[in-house]
């Protein structure tokens, strides 16, 4: 195989920062390279220069299919077949199936008019190309995540592309829907397609990648084959730090039991489900999206009324109705997205730290006792080792990793007995996973007990005293991590 | 219903379940039953009636759908409308003898000056048009009152005077007035057909749709916002010209107050037409029902002899009411989409 794209000398400063620093990176054609780097290593601005989007400085050189660029266009980049889709897709969820596949040819100079009989042909001549099969008259916007974004996938096919590249395609997929992801690669690479792969899940790395560029601070630290390879030397490549993970500190076996669930049912999401938590106990809880994992997390948290069955919290029989009841009795959630429901973006650190204590922070007058908010945010930014540049800032500023210790932080102030940690790192660097992890299993051995919901499975494995594993709305099995725990959840309940 | 052919019933529960169908029956019903209490409603003559003052409404309610489905706002274009019948009325009194067609080109290029003037202050400013429009709101009609003094203009030419007259289908009732369908209609009608066509079956209007759907990614599609603002905002002043005018037309004088201040119920039409006030979603056969179907409201109640100010307590509560339906109409479609492409 020939280098379809190499690039050479690619320096790109912002301000005064160097963000890429003379890299020289090579694609060969038909092949599946992941770019591995932590948050600010440079990824994304390498890919924005091969979308065009970004200028690179002088001295650098793209070549693609033997031709010389010292930079490109967006338009350029679009000729030459480079197609990116981005982790925030960009569909029109108002718009049908076929409209979003077909919109480039909106752009096409020509008749004003739309053929719709060309616009079906259109979108499903493409999906064809990846053995897609959706109602072309659906609204996108009523699409779950994943098919939005074979939908996206759809629309890089059209106009011969020879290069795709995934930003974190598989960020918001359940392992199913990965699958099939990636089955879609494979069958772009049997057509001639490069792909390029950008992912914080090194398990995913090492599954399809066929080399692997790692990035690090702007640097290009080397090329490897993943076979020559493991998890912890990449982990040490992307971080320059070796980095071993404890497995969390054992229970105390005389320890009461904190949550008691017994027979809970909510008809149509989990049936009958009975398990138990220690004080101090991480006990987690995985399984596909869809089985029920969240459900039970929102009917703990008083989100949701079951139907049947009893919860009892240090013994006494509870029934949140709530999530405010929830927290009165202890009860602390950090939602799957972190985005959306974890985090205010726009409001500062300081004010997203105090949502859920502004009843304990009242001055005599009833008024908000700005001084104790800030001594109790500081205290929490140290404790948990948040960086910040001030508590002023707003949260969106703050990289994912960093944005979780500050929900965890907002839940730790209420003091809580129990906290449901739902998918807590999804989306997070390597090391800020493993920062919140090593958190995690600090907060059980001061005696909170702790359900972690997650569906990958190095996260359970490595951070939890038990795991549960669930299907369609029940316990099918219940492990204790061990040697086999990886290798016996793959080949009976198929999750990786 | 059989589930032999699940895909033929999905499409036909989609059909029922559309907001323009739900519309249309809506109002065939309360014509039915707004019949059966006063028989003389459903006579030509006073259909012909409503449609006729239903017109001008009509004419803004497809400019403020254009601007909507963009993904924008504008509240100004009474404010606009009023210039424009001003400057149309002040060339018909000074110069009489001005050829009909110049003198009605006049609203239209004014408005869709000022309606261009908009789409450029929400665009540079990056300011939510809510606001740019309300102060422009504020700001073209506060100048025009300072500049005519609030004075009213009538006595206009003869051919002015007759051109609401004109019939494209005349008949003659009992008392031997002359009634029918005026051109009036026809053109809110012309308006429609041309900005329905646009919308569905040209690039630019799928554009439009585009941009109310998610701006960001019709900025990465290579759509160029500025130009498909100026065309919407543009599109609305035009209309907003054109409203005014036709209103001069049926009320042969130009008043500062008779359209400022009735804003809202252009948009209630239009959001009971099925318009998302978010953007993105809307459609003009949807809009035109939606001002028949308040026009029709509000005849009914003048010839019931309700008060007016109950008019306005019923066009609120049938807003209300029209979101209620189209909500549980999503969810319901959302599950039975869900429903089918689970199997």
């Amino acid at each position: 195989m020939s280098d379809f794209i190499a690039m050479r000398h690619v320096t790109k400063n912002y301000a005064g920062v160097q963000a890429l620093k003379d890299i020289d990176f090579q694609l060969k054609r038909g092949e599946i390279h992941c770019l591995c780097g932590e948050n600010g290593s440079g990824k994304s601005t390498l890919i924005k220069i091969l979308s065009g989007v970004v200028k690179p400085d002088e001295g650098s050189e793209i070549t693609i299919d033997g031709r010389v660029f010292p930079h490109l266009s967006a338009h350029e980049a679009l000729e030459q077949g480079v197609r990116v889709i981005y982790q925030d897709l960009a569909l029109f969820p108002n718009l049908t199936v076929k409209e979003n596949i077909a919109f480039q040819s909106f752009s096409e100079k020509g008749s004003p008019m739309v053929s719709w009989n060309q616009v079906e042909k259109t979108a499903r001549g493409a999906m064809s190309l990846i053995g897609l099969d959706l109602d072309l008259n659906r609204l996108t916007g009523t699409l779950p995540i994943a098919q939005q974004q074979l939908v996206e996938i759809t629309r890089a096919l059209i106009g011969e592309p020879k290069l795709l590249v995934l930003d974190e395609p598989t960020a918001s997929l359940t392992r199913k829907e990965v699958n099939a992801l990636f089955e879609v690669i494979f069958r772009l690479k049997s057509r001639g397609v490069t792909t390029m792969f950008v992912s914080h899940k090194l398990n995913e790395v090492f599954e399809i990648a066929e080399r692997v560029t790692v990035l690090r601070d702007g640097e290009r630290i080397g090329e490897y084959v993943p076979s020559e390879i493991d998890h912890k030397k990449l982990v040490f490549l992307m971080t320059g730090r070796k980095y071993e993970s404890a497995l969390p500190s054992p229970v105390d076996p005389l320890a009461p039991n904190l949550l008691e669930v017994k027979n809970l049912t909510r008809n149509g999401e989990f049936t009958d489900l009975s398990f138990t938590v220690k004080k101090g106990e991480i006990v987690g809880i995985t399984g596909l999206l869809g089985s029920g994992r969240t459900e039970l997390a929102l009917a703990i948290f008083g989100m949701t009324v079951p139907d049947s069955g009893s919860l009892l919290l240090e013994g006494k029989a509870i029934k949140p109705r709530s999530n405010s009841d929830a927290k009165k009795l202890g009860i602390g959630y950090v939602p799957e997205d972190r985005l959306r429901q974890g985090v205010i973006q726009a409001q500062s650190i300081l004010d997203n730290m105090s949502l859920t204590v502004l009843e304990k922070l009242k001055t005599t007058l009833g008024l908000l006792d700005k001084q104790k908010m800030k001594t109790d945010a500081q205290t929490w930014v140290k404790d948990l080792q948040i960086k910040i540049p001030s508590l002023d800032s707003s949260v969106k500023t703050l990289s994912g990793g960093n944005q979780q210790k500050v929900v965890l932080s907002k839940w730790l102030a209420t003091n809580p007995k129990l906290l449901i940690l739902d998918e807590p790192t999804i989306g997070i660097d390597v090391l800020a996973k493993n920062g919140v992890h090593d958190l995690v299993k600090k907060l059980a051995t001061k005696g909170i007990g702790i359900i972690l919901i997650s569906d990958e499975i190095p996260e359970v494995l490595s951070n939890c005293h038990r795991v549960l594993v669930m299907q369609k709305g029940r316990f099918v099995h219940e492990l204790v991590p061990g040697p086999d725990a990886e290798r016996d959840l793959l080949e009976n309940f198929n999750l990786s | 219903m059989t589930n032999k052919n699940p895909g033929a019933q999905l499409r036909l529960q989609r059909f029922f379940g559309q907001n323009e169908t739900i519309l249309l029956l809506v109002l065939l019903a309360m014509v039915t039953a707004i019949t059966a209490v006063s028989p003389r409603f459903l006579g030509p003559e006073n259909l012909f009636s409503i449609l006729l003052s239903a017109s001008y409404t009509g004419i803004f309610a497809i400019g403020f759908l254009l601007v909507l489905v963009s993904g924008g706002l504008d509240v100004s274009f009474t404010a606009v409308a009023t210039v424009a019948q001003y400057a149309m009325g002040t060339v018909l009194l000074a110069n009489p003898d001005i050829s009909p067609a110049l003198a009605l080109l006049i609203p239209l290029l004014v408005g869709m000056a000022l309606g261009s003037l908009n789409a450029l202050l929400i665009h540079y400013l990056s300011a939510p048009p809510i606001i740019i429009t309300i102060a422009n709101l504020n700001i073209f009609f506060g100048l025009l009152q300072f500049i005519t003094g609030g004075e009213w203009l009538n006595g206009f030419p003869e051919w002015f005077d007759h051109f609401p007259q004109t019939y494209v289908l005349s008949f003659e009732n009992a008392d031997g007035v002359k009634y029918g369908l005026s051109v009036i209609v026809m053109i809110w009608l012309a308006v429609a057909v041309v900005a329905g066509v646009l919308m569905h079956y040209f690039k630019a209007g799928r554009k439009l749709y585009a941009m109310g759907g998610n701006l960001e990614a019709a900025r990465r599609a290579g759509i160029d916002i500025l130009r498909y603002r100026i065309f919407a905002y543009g599109f609305l002043g035009f209309c907003a010209g054109l409203g005014g005018m036709v209103h001069t037309l049926i009320t042969q004088t130009v008043v500062p107050n008779t359209l400022v201040g009735h804003e809202f119920d252009v948009v209630a039409a239009v959001v009971l037409g099925g318009a998302s006030i978010f953007g993105g979603s809307g459609t003009v056969v949807g809009t035109v029902l939606g001002v028949g179907l308040l026009a029709v409201l509000s005849n009914a109640l003048t010839i019931m002899k309700v008060p007016t100010y109950w008019h306005e307590v019923f066009v609120g509560a049938i807003v209300i009411l029209s979101i209620t339906i189209t909500t549980l109409s999503a969810l319901a479609a959302r599950n039975r989409e869900k429903k089918y492409h689970a199997q």
